[in-house]
């Protein structure tokens, strides 16, 4: 008994210090990462990076169009992917949940979800880029919106598989169609982990390089029109951060650091309407 | 029948069981005992009589709060709550035989001070046997489950109210003869009501007996010699059915 | 014990009454249940009398509450599970393929063994179905919410706080609401599926005071677990077991003195 208890404790001290170092590494990293980027990050931050253009190398500038940019593409790739992945997540979860097709389009959709983002870049580059003959936000905000269908097609299929049969039982149970019991019932349930689902797509588009390289380009000059080549945040800090120049990395450094900070927001903003859900 | 998943109310009802024979045993006893007082004048074997009902008393106490007990507990259903309430009531009416018992010891003490055994005191001791073994038979009925030993016992109690219809003009006759006899003729007559009453809780049990197994109830009309003619029906009502 | 091959009354539809059909409310005939291949009833007939309540014991996996789920064709949510024979409610067969499930399900409440109140505020709860069926003003919407309520015995309770989530509520309470609903919308039959299981004595009083209310213009089929309560709140009481119906009587009958040695060792503890 006492030999066995003590084997217990040795493998418990293990396998404690082995979990801590663990989390300790990733933490450090983080933490690394983020001083990092406070850094070299805040010394480049004043408001002409909000009023002025992306700069030539050698003279000041700002980050305007790329924010810009960024913001347009990002919410219109939202606003396309969103109820796509909403509708085909309610489909999955409510009206097709013992259909066939319901496992093909989540198999799919989970290759989709783990494909590497340059790919759909590549994609709407072929269909889309070359088609047109050049580079546009339009195409951007396309590439995006692929990104955004299977994350929340998911997160709505799970958040509506979460809410319990027995409250969809019971909205049958008084006559309701099955439209009311969906739309007015399930989602009223499921609505925080959807809308959670939502910002977490968001926070994730919003730092993707990879497929406006191939789609959005980069554009160096303020134009509301993004019918064109468009600049985003990330293109500006992948090309500025790789210059040899020295204040085209201090943006690059501000740039990631307003990327960051918007996506840290976000995903406290998520974490704390997931929590309010769990504290009813 | 089957053993209940819980154990422990098996036990509670063959302990409830185990009184109520304890029970049986003792009034069948103190049945006899008192009888015996009476015809052979034995004050010190009517006083033993007496002494035995506090020991009924106190076991018909102990099967209600046993009852009480299981039903608060179990919630019984079904033959289970029958058997309850069959031994309530048995208990019940035991009880009550003892203490009919106990009365005629107590008057065989009051007319052992007469020093004569009367002539009807040999009726009163057939009367006697037969309430005797129809208190026997019941309970065995009571303890095997046997509705169609019950339902006899049940029956025959009709012989029981014609016995004691036959002594009653017995010693009525006595009476009118010697009003000497008046004073002990009373007590024979209370004593040959009092083994009819006995009868009645024969019969109760019967019924009770019948309840226990089917769930049923007996027809409400008891065969009886005729209604009410125990005590103050004229003798000439005999003959009618 | 093993189930004994003991004769069952499942044939002919027992309870013998002059004016039968008309006091039936629901009539089922030779119902069998499948879960795919595997048959839940084994062709049950009994009736549900109008104006009583009719208790359905039995251990686990009988099939009494798949009977439940057929009255008001709950099972056909899902797929692979279908029933044969006839449910006969006021004379038509509900499982007609041409019966329109939503109205049936408007005439045939249900109540759950969780309860499950929307998530949004106890007046919608209740409002909600009203307002789907009925073309209704603000004010006579709010007088049939708190007849609803006051019918529950809740209103005392939510008076003042009707904005409030229905999930807010205790327990016991909710189940109240989810009762208040289902009789919002006026239906024929209540169908009740264990309403207490998840209820302290309190509640569990209070929704079988309600039950006993209820009945005089309902309809009531009960679920339960809880062998006193059926004593308690039916009238009849059917005993299933194993997708058949064992015994079906008055539920004095049943809990005095049963016929079949089934229901007598179920209701007495002395089964398996």
């Amino acid at each position: 008994m006492a030999v066995y208890s003590r084997k217990r404790r040795i493998e418990n001290g293990v396998f404690l210090a082995l979990s801590f170092g663990a989390a300790a590494l990733g933490l450090v990293a983080l933490v690394f990462i983020l001083a990092a980027l406070l850094w070299n990050g805040v010394a480049g931050l004043k408001p002409s990076v909000f009023t002025q253009m992306t700069p030539p190398p050698g003279s000041a500038g700002g980050l305007l169009n790329a924010i810009y940019g960024s913001v347009v593409m990002t919410v219109l790739g939202l606003a396309i992917g969103a109820p796509v992945g909403l509708l085909a997540g309610t489909y999955m979860a409510e009206h097709g949940r013992y259909a066939k097709l319901t496992v093909v389009v989540r198999f799919l959709n989970d290759i989709l979800l783990s494909a590497p983002s340059i790919i759909i870049g590549l994609f709407v580059y072929e269909v889309v880029v070359t088609r047109l003959g050049h580079f546009s936000g339009y195409a951007g905000a396309l590439a995006l919106a692929m990104l955004v269908i299977p994350v929340v097609a998911r997160t709505t299929e799970d958040m509506l598989l979460l809410v319990p049969n027995t409250l969809r039982e019971a909205a049958s149970a008084m006559g309701l169609p099955r439209s009311h019991v969906v739309w007015k019932v399930a989602y009223a349930a499921a609505r925080p982990g959807i809308v959670t689902g939502l910002l977490l797509a968001f926070a994730r588009i919003s730092g993707e390089t990879a497929p406006l390289l191939f789609t959005a380009l980069n554009n160096q000059f303020w134009t509301t029109d993004i019918s064109g080549p468009t600049a985003s945040l990330p293109t500006v800090i992948f090309q500025f951060a790789l210059s040899p120049y020295k204040d085209w990395q201090q943006l690059a450094w501000t740039g990631a650091l307003i990327i960051t900070a918007t996506v840290l927001l976000l995903s406290i903003a998520a974490r704390s309407l997931g929590s309010t859900r769990t504290a009813k | 029948m089957a053993q209940h998943t819980v154990t422990s109310y098996d036990q509670e009802l063959e302990s409830l069981g185990r009184k109520i024979a304890e029970m049986g045993g003792i009034a069948e006893k103190m049945l006899s005992d008192a009888m015996d007082a009476l015809s052979g004048l034995d004050v010190d074997l009517a006083q033993s009589v007496v002494i035995s009902d506090g020991r009924l008393d106190l076991l018909q106490r102990d099967v209600e709060a046993a009852s009480i007990m299981t039903i608060a507990r179990r919630q019984p259903m079904a033959v289970d709550l029958r058997e309850i309430v069959a031994a309530i009531r048995v208990s019940g009416d035991l009880e009550r035989v003892g203490d009919l018992a106990k009365n005629i010891a107590k008057r065989a003490i009051l007319i052992a001070g007469e020093q004569r055994v009367p002539r009807a005191v040999i009726g009163l001791r057939h009367m006697n046997e037969l309430a005797a073994n129809q208190l026997k038979d019941v309970l065995d009925a009571y303890a095997e489950r046997d509705v169609e030993r019950a339902q006899a016992v049940w029956t025959r109690d009709a012989e029981l109210d014609a016995l004691e219809n036959s002594i009653f003009r017995d010693l009525l006759t006595h009476m009118m003869e010697d009003p000497r006899n008046i004073s002990f003729c009373t007590h024979l007559l209370f004593c040959s009501k009092n083994i009819e009453r006995v009868g009645d809780h024969t019969t109760n049990i019967a019924e009770t007996v019948f309840y226990l197994v089917t769930g049923g109830t007996m027809p409400l009309d008891r065969p009886k010699a005729r209604p009410g003619a125990s005590l103050a029906a004229p003798v000439e009502a005999q003959d009618e059915p | 014990m093993t189930h004994d091959a003991e004769p069952v009354t499942t044939a002919a539809p027992p309870r013998p009454a002059a004016d039968q059909d008309r006091a039936n409310k629901i009539a089922v005939r030779d119902l069998k249940f499948f879960y795919g291949d595997t048959l839940a009833l084994k062709g049950v007939s009994l009736n549900l009398e109008a104006n009583k309540v009719t208790a359905f014991i039995g251990p686990s996996g009988c099939g009494k509450s798949t009977l439940l789920r057929v009255l008001n064709r709950m099972y056909d949510l899902y797929p692979r599970q279908r029933a044969e024979g006839q449910v006969l409610l006021d004379g038509e067969n509900i499982l007609d393929p041409k019966t329109d499930l939503n109205l049936l399900r408007a005439r045939i409440g249900m109540v759950f063994q969780k309860p499950t109140p929307f998530p949004m505020s106890i007046y919608d709860n209740i409002a909600f179905g009203i307002k789907l069926y009925e073309k209704v003003s603000k004010s006579e919407l709010d007088g049939r919410v708190e007849t609803a309520l006051k019918g529950s015995a809740l209103w005392p309770e939510v008076k003042d706080k009707l904005g409030a989530s229905g999930l807010s509520l205790s327990g016991g309470q909710q189940q109240r609401l989810c009762i208040a609903r289902t009789v919002a919308l006026k239906p024929d039959v209540i169908l009740l599926d264990e309403p207490c299981s998840a209820l302290d004595p309190i509640s569990t009083a209070r929704v079988e005071e309600l039950i006993d209310e209820l009945k005089g213009q309902y309809t009531i089929a009960i679920v339960t677990h809880n062998m006193q309560q059926a004593a308690r709140c039916s009238d009849y009481t059917a005993f299933m077991y194993l997708g058949e119906l064992v015994e079906f009587a008055d539920t004095h009958h049943i809990f005095t003195s049963p016929t079949q040695k089934q229901t007598q060792q179920y209701i007495t503890g002395r089964f398996g």
